[in-house]
């Protein structure tokens, strides 16, 4: 059952990435994209990690498409089919990431994974989630990142405003 | 003060610096910063001269030396510096005076010159080589600055080098003083390969003089000489060249071509004295050998040219050329006198003579400077017009006819004594009679020519119509009178011990006593006395009969040329000197310059070079095809294969991120590929 | 039960189609989008081995936190810079935007 629910989301989630790369019109393939972005979030479901699932659909879905959209609609002629969409090496590069899938296919099929999870996550693992975020093994990572967003905050609105 | 003695010449010199690089075109501040350079030598100079003075006991026998390392000669450092011993400070004492007096008066008589910045820019250069010569410890210094004065004499004979006679002057100057110059460097050169030493205390101490006097030398049929003997005739050859004696005594009648103050400066106080500083200096080389012929030579050289010159004085109508021919009679005074061992009396007739000497080219500048001209036999009257010249003047010329009491009286009475007492030593057939003989001759010619010339130039009525002398300005006539004042005093520093009165009031010839102790005083001789005395006056005396009793009309001629005949016109002519060397030495000069040119332009050296040329021009066409086809095919033929290569590599460089990731991950690929596969 | 080989091919196969997008796009957008599609596939290859390898430690929940801090800041600075270049060139093709090329 889980396994046929897995495929069923693993085959949506690829084909509407499929169609994010390869769709000329930039603004259905956002749209895609947020089908992706969904279908990855209910892949995170499925590894027990709904509050993942949770902030990837608020963040992805929610701040950074938006995102994207917005910046699509600030960009004019984008979505006029006429313009070539993708640069002379396509194929190739269509070839060579083909191969390096098929290359990790076969890597990580060989490899010796556990066959089930070798435990459960405890019930409030959110909880513990944030204690660990402030305790001193992850603080530094933490502040760091939170460092990161209020420079790219900063740099965005430097770099975008108008002049 | 001793200490800064190094900084004497380094005045001047800045002051040459300033003027040709910054203040060439503001005349006034040229002038100044020549002279202001020239009054802080003198301050420093008579310094100097008052420390050497007050310390004579406590410097010993010992010249102060300051030197420090220059040149490495293999072994050694060959030192620079300066050394002020009795000698050096007594022309201390005068040089910087001397040129401070006639920079002052160059404001003067340049006055309105469109070279004027220039003029002092040479003579501050002058007066770096006069007074560095002066201080200098070593022979080759004192050559380099002997050199220095030679190219400012050159320049300032040739100043007014639109005139060719001045050019050509200028010359000659330089030519015939290179003459002896070249004697001097090769005695310099010899010294230097004989002892490995050119300081002066070194070479002058007792061992390598001793060393010198007892070496002889091989000069093959002209038999043997010890070396002392043969560098000290070298050397003298230079002083010949720059003190104008004969046979090198032509330069310096022309060299009047220049400026007055130029004469007065280098041709009469200065630059012409250096010769006898060098014999002087190098006095201890010249005695070495008691018996050689190098006394003899100087003497003999001395005494002749202070009689030659003299007569020639006579018959000259140009008032600079008479004191030309005087200065160089004069210092055959002084040449004969170190000749015959008089050291003292040479270096005190040096320094009376620079201060009367450049008194009366001085005031002969200010006479033209007044009258505008040059020729005695258009001047005449000219007492009422210039009474300060003609004071100034007149106590030039009494002290240049040994008037007493003036300075040259006392200084030429103590060559005419020494030469007098060597005489009655030796006996009546040696050098120092004939130097007395002809000193005492020349001493008569000398009252007489000064004679003349004063009474042509201030008695009398102007012999020019027109004429509308005038006194010279402050700057010119005030020097003179410091000057007038100095030649009719001077001579006191130097009165014989025994002389009565004045000898124990004066302090028992302090000059001798600082000078030359190590050498005996010439006891007093009042028969050579009386016959000097006895010689000026009368000399003035003759004078006056001739010239001064019936003054000269204009268009009058002079009364000398009925006097002597056809004597007149050979002394006219300067013995037919010029006229002798243009007919030997410069046609055989120019008769080789010829052949030489010929050789080189004609048959010789021009083909032999254009042929080498030829050749040369061939084998280059020769290597220049090969290398257009050979060499250039290689480095053209790399180029292109470079170029074809970097074309073909560049087409990988796009310049676009996406190809590169695309390569990227394609190495990734092969990575993980072939990790798989093993 | 899904074994772990399969979320870690399906999360490589989201990578390598991203990697096609970053590749073979000329738009800068249409980059970006790529480039969110493999910090994805980064993201579950974390969560299932955490899910599956240390479900007691809170490593592999933190680090995709920080790989999403990270996207997030990505994104808003690339497009910032999006628009920056398109005010100025007029234009979002990445072939196009070389003043820098020599």
């Amino acid at each position: 059952m889980a396994q046929a629910i897995f495929i069923i989301l693993s085959l949506i989630t690829l084909g509407c990435a499929l169609v994010v790369v390869t769709n000329r019109n930039l603004f259905h393939s956002a749209l895609y994209l947020a089908f992706v972005f969904v279908g990855v979030a209910g892949l995170y479901f499925m590894l027990q990690a709904e509050f993942f699932a949770g902030i990837q659909v608020l963040i992805y879905v929610g701040a950074i498409l938006t995102l994207i959209i917005f910046a699509i609609m600030l960009s004019r002629d984008l979505m006029n089919p006429n313009v070539r969409g993708f640069n002379r090496q396509w194929w190739a590069a269509a070839i060579v990431a083909g191969l390096l899938f098929v290359v990790l296919a076969v890597v990580l099929w060989r490899a010796p994974w556990p066959a089930a999870p070798v435990g459960e996550p405890s019930a409030d693992f959110i909880a513990e989630l944030g204690q660990a975020l402030v305790s001193p093994a992850y603080v530094l990572p933490f502040e760091v990142v939170s460092i990161l967003l209020l420079a790219a905050l900063v740099g965005s609105i430097l770099i975008a405003r108008e002049r | 003060m001793l200490n800064l003695t190094w900084l004497i010449p380094v005045f001047p010199f800045l002051a040459f610096v300033l003027i040709v690089l910054f203040t060439n075109p503001n005349k006034k501040l040229s002038s100044g910063i020549a002279i202001g350079s020239v009054a802080v030598s003198w301050v420093l100079s008579w310094g100097v001269f008052l420390q050497s003075i007050a310390g004579r006991i406590g410097m010993g026998e010992e010249a102060f030396r300051l030197h420090v390392p220059w040149l490495p000669t293999g072994t050694e450092w060959f030192p620079m510096g300066v050394n002020v011993d009795p000698l050096s400070a007594i022309m201390l004492f005068m040089v910087p005076f001397v040129c401070l007096m006639i920079f002052i008066y160059s404001v003067g008589y340049m006055h309105g010159d469109p070279r004027y910045s220039r003029f002092f820019a040479y003579i501050s250069l002058f007066a770096c080589g006069m007074l560095g010569l002066v201080v200098a410890d070593n022979l080759l210094m004192l050559f380099i600055f002997w050199e220095i004065m030679g190219l400012c004499s050159y320049l300032l004979i040739g100043f007014w080098f639109e005139k060719p006679s001045a050019m050509k002057a200028g010359l000659k100057a330089f030519l015939t003083t290179r003459v002896g110059d070249a004697f001097m460097l090769a005695g310099m050169l010899l010294l230097y390969s004989q002892t490995g030493e050119l300081t002066f205390a070194h070479i002058f101490a007792p061992e390598t003089l001793e060393k010198l006097a007892h070496s002889q030398v091989n000069l093959g049929f002209l038999g043997s000489l010890p070396w002392a003997s043969l560098l000290a005739m070298l050397i003298f050859g230079g002083a010949v060249g720059k003190s104008a004696q004969f046979p090198l005594h032509v330069w310096l009648p022309d060299a009047m071509e220049g400026p007055t103050p130029v004469s007065a400066l280098i041709h009469a106080a200065t630059m012409v004295s250096a010769g006898v500083y060098l014999v002087a200096r190098c006095f201890p080389l010249f005695t070495a050998v008691e018996a050689g012929p190098q006394l003899g030579l100087v003497a003999f050289i001395g005494a002749f040219t202070a009689l030659f010159a003299s007569t020639i004085a006579l018959a000259q109508d140009d008032i600079k050329r008479v004191l030309a021919y005087s200065t160089i009679s004069q210092l055959g005074y002084m040449i004969a006198a170190l000749g015959i061992g008089a050291y003292v009396a040479a270096v005190f007739h040096l320094i009376t003579h620079a201060f009367f000497k450049a008194l009366l080219f001085l005031g002969s500048g200010s006479v033209i400077h007044g009258s505008g001209t040059q020729d005695m036999m258009e001047m005449g009257g000219l007492r009422k017009h210039m009474p300060i010249t003609f004071a100034t003047f007149m106590v030039g010329t009494f002290a240049l006819a040994g008037v007493p009491p003036f300075a040259g009286f006392w200084s030429k009475d103590e060559i005419l004594a020494d030469a007098f007492h060597k005489f009655t030593e030796h006996g009546i057939a040696s050098w120092p009679f004939f130097v007395w003989l002809f000193l005492t001759l020349a001493a008569f010619l000398t009252a007489f020519y000064m004679g003349r010339q004063i009474f042509l130039t201030f008695y009398g009525e102007s012999r020019r119509p027109h004429a509308h002398a005038h006194e010279s300005p402050k700057s010119m006539t005030y020097p003179l009178i410091v000057l007038a004042v100095f030649a009719a005093l001077l001579g006191f520093a130097g009165v014989p011990e025994e002389f009565p009165v004045l000898g124990h009031l004066l302090g028992g010839n302090p000059f001798h006593h600082f000078v030359g102790h190590e050498f005996p005083a010439t006891p007093l001789n009042g028969l050579v006395m009386l016959i000097s005395v006895v010689m000026a006056l009368g000399g003035l005396f003759v004078a006056w009969l001739v010239y001064g009793r019936s003054p000269l009309k204009e268009g009058q001629p002079d009364p000398l040329i009925q006097a002597l005949g056809p004597v007149h016109t050979v002394l006219r002519r300067k013995y037919y000197f010029d006229e002798l060397y243009q007919a030997t030495f410069i046609r055989l000069a120019l008769w080789l310059s010829e052949i030489c040119f010929a050789f080189d332009n004609k048959w010789v050296v021009d083909p032999l070079v254009n042929l080498a040329g030829r050749a040369g021009v061939a084998l280059s066409d020769l290597g220049g095809w090969i290398d257009r086809t050979f060499v250039d095919g290689a480095v053209n033929g790399v180029a292109a294969v470079i170029g074809w290569m970097g074309g073909a590599l560049r087409q990988t460089q796009t310049g676009r991120v996406q190809n590169y990731l695309l390569v990227a991950v394609l190495a990734v690929f092969v990575l993980l590929l072939i990790s798989v596969v093993i | 039960m899904v074994p772990l080989s399969w979320y870690l091919i399906v999360a490589a196969a989201l990578f390598c189609i991203g990697l096609y997008g970053i590749l073979a796009r000329r738009n800068a957008i249409g980059i970006l989008m790529a480039v969110e599609l493999m910090l994805n596939a980064v993201n579950i290859n974390l969560l299932a081995f955490w899910r599956y390898l240390t479900p007691a430690h809170m490593s592999g929940q933190v680090f995709a936190l920080v790989v999403l801090a990270v996207a997030a800041a990505e994104a808003a600075v690339g497009l910032a810079l999006i628009v920056a270049i398109y005010r100025t060139r007029d234009t979002v093709n990445v072939e196009e935007v070389d003043l820098m090329k020599l």
